[in-house]
């Protein structure tokens, strides 16, 4: 019975909760293996930064159409590949390296978005941009939520092998096949697709937290592309899960709680980890015959 | 008629208009074993690189309709990325299969065979970071030959690597060349190429001498060579052999 209290009647008793639940784990789906990619690739900054120059094009469509799922979609779409196309643009063309670059559109699309925001906004408003709204996901953004990490899977199953040939050798790509650069470009794509997303249930500052978060954590237990990918993904839906009781029991905002719980097994994995967690090197074991 | 695997018609080769590979003419012959040796900075890595599409040439043009597979000096590989040796072994089917083709039984027994062949069987499930730089250098020749491309282009490839190994990729190098296939491989240990490579090219920003090793690697030869300039003249004037 307590464990009925505890755990499911929260959802039996509010369709708002069930509501937060599908969306986060929708989340949690697409953002784990991209969150693995963008660590493998050492682009983590890059996921930041592009999760924070949604907030200006959101912030011109909010502008346009007021608080439109739409409009504010569309908006943050555009900005977000327009600002991971310039930065890498950028960075081919002039002596800044790609991090200078990204922390730069960083600040100012924080800043912009902002004032944006301000010209209409309320600070209600703003707070809902910036920190999002899991508990109030209406039909239509659950089934962008739904629709976007459906996408974004199918579409990393096709480019899945280009995908990671890239990472691990773009010269041999680009010789046995010329479309290395396109499958760059597709991944952005998935990136701002699932950032936006991540934007309507967690904000534009938390967005990134449940896809880089669960695949840092993933990285000290195993190290197969494909466990790791596995790992990220539970890790990103049972934070989901546990942040969402967690808000409703003790009254903390929902998505930061939901980002601390992956903090937390970040923490944990630090510690713990079996794949150069801490706790093994103070451990001291007998080295093994061959 | 002679068949000709590789044309290289008046090719000057360079980054920023600088030459690194000076108003080259000649032809590679199908079958043939040719070494590319010369010293640092001569230009041929930048050869193999223009002979497989990844760099432009400044002028003239190579001419080459064959498929081929290339061993970049020091390939560009990403250690850290958790990838098996079985699945980078794996890539070298993507000219045959595509990117998305089914690796079948078939395929997974070449693989296995592939890494037979380099002595590297029992490593399948082994994560590319765990290797020394032999074994992965063994690794790349396995999927070098499942690449099974009728031209080979070799940068390097028995840099730093014990005499094992180095050895055991020779034999390989040299039973592609017996089954027919066109090689052509920069190297710098010379006794090898005297003892292996039936053609040599000496390269030094231009080709110093090209044909038979033994006619090829004379002490005159050897020394003009040396004489290379190294460094670039940044306010070099324009070449006066543009054809």
């Amino acid at each position: 019975m307590m464990l009925y209290d505890l755990m499911i009647a929260p959802f039996a008793d509010f369709s708002f909760m069930r509501r937060a639940l599908v969306g986060v784990i929708a989340l949690a789906l697409g953002a784990g293996p991209i969150g693995i990619f963008l660590m493998l690739r050492r682009m983590s900054l890059m996921g930041d930064a592009m999760a924070h120059a949604i907030l200006p094009g959101a912030a011109i469509g909010y502008l346009l159409g007021g608080l439109s799922l739409g409009f504010m979609t569309a908006g943050g779409l555009v900005a977000g590949f327009a600002v991971a196309l310039l930065a890498g643009a950028l960075a081919r063309v002039t002596v800044l390296r790609e991090d200078a670059t990204l922390a730069s559109f960083y600040l100012l699309s924080l800043a912009g978005g902002v004032v944006l925001l301000s010209l209409k906004g309320s600070n209600l408003d703003l707070l809902h941009v910036l920190f999002g709204s899991v508990l109030a996901l209406d039909d239509a953004t659950l089934i962008l939520l739904v629709s976007a990490s459906s996408l974004s899977l199918m579409v990393l199953a096709l480019i899945f092998r280009p995908l990671v040939l890239e990472c691990v050798d773009p010269v041999f790509l680009a010789s046995v096949n010329g479309h290395g650069g396109r499958v760059h470009l597709l991944f952005l794509g998935l990136l701002t697709l699932n950032l936006v997303a991540g934007f309507h249930a967690l904000g534009t500052l938390l967005a990134v937290g449940l896809m880089m978060l669960p695949a840092v954590a993933a990285r000290f237990w195993c190290r197969g592309i494909g466990m790791l990918m596995m790992t990220a993904t539970s890790i990103g839906m049972v934070s989901g899960l546990i942040g969402i009781l967690l808000s409703y029991h003790s009254g903390l905002p929902t998505g930061p709680s939901i980002i601390l719980t992956t903090g937390m097994f970040y923490v944990v994995s630090i510690l713990f980890g079996s794949q150069g967690g801490l706790m093994l090197s103070l451990i001291r074991r007998p080295h093994l015959r061959g | 008629m002679t068949r000709t695997a590789i044309r290289f018609h008046d090719l000057t080769l360079g980054y920023d208009r600088h030459p690194a590979v000076h108003h080259l003419d000649g032809e590679i012959e199908i079958g043939s074993m040719t070494a590319i040796v010369g010293p640092n900075g001569g230009g041929k890595s930048t050869l193999l690189k223009a002979i497989a599409g990844a760099l432009k040439p400044l002028d003239g043009r190579i001419y080459i309709d064959q498929r081929m597979a290339w061993l970049p000096q020091s390939a560009d590989i990403d250690r850290s990325f958790p990838i098996t040796v079985f699945d980078l072994v794996a890539m070298g089917l993507i000219p045959t299969r595509g990117l998305l083709g089914r690796i079948g039984r078939k395929d997974s027994a070449a693989i296995e065979q592939a890494l037979d062949a380099v002595g590297m069987n029992g490593f399948e499930d082994r994560i590319i970071g765990t290797l020394s730089g032999g074994q992965m250098q063994r690794i790349l020749f396995a999927r070098l030959l499942l690449q099974d491309a009728p031209i080979l282009l070799l940068d390097e490839p028995l840099t730093a690597l014990d005499s094992a190994t180095a050895t055991d990729l020779v034999a390989l190098i040299s039973q592609w060349h017996a089954q027919g296939r066109t090689i052509l491989a920069v190297l710098h240990d010379m006794d090898l190429v005297t003892r292996i490579f039936p053609q040599t090219l000496l390269l030094a920003r231009e080709p110093i001498a090209w044909g038979k090793t033994a006619d090829v690697l004379t002490p005159a030869h050897l020394q003009a060579a040396r004489q290379m300039v190294e460094a670039y003249d940044p306010f070099a004037d324009y070449c006066a052999r543009v054809a």
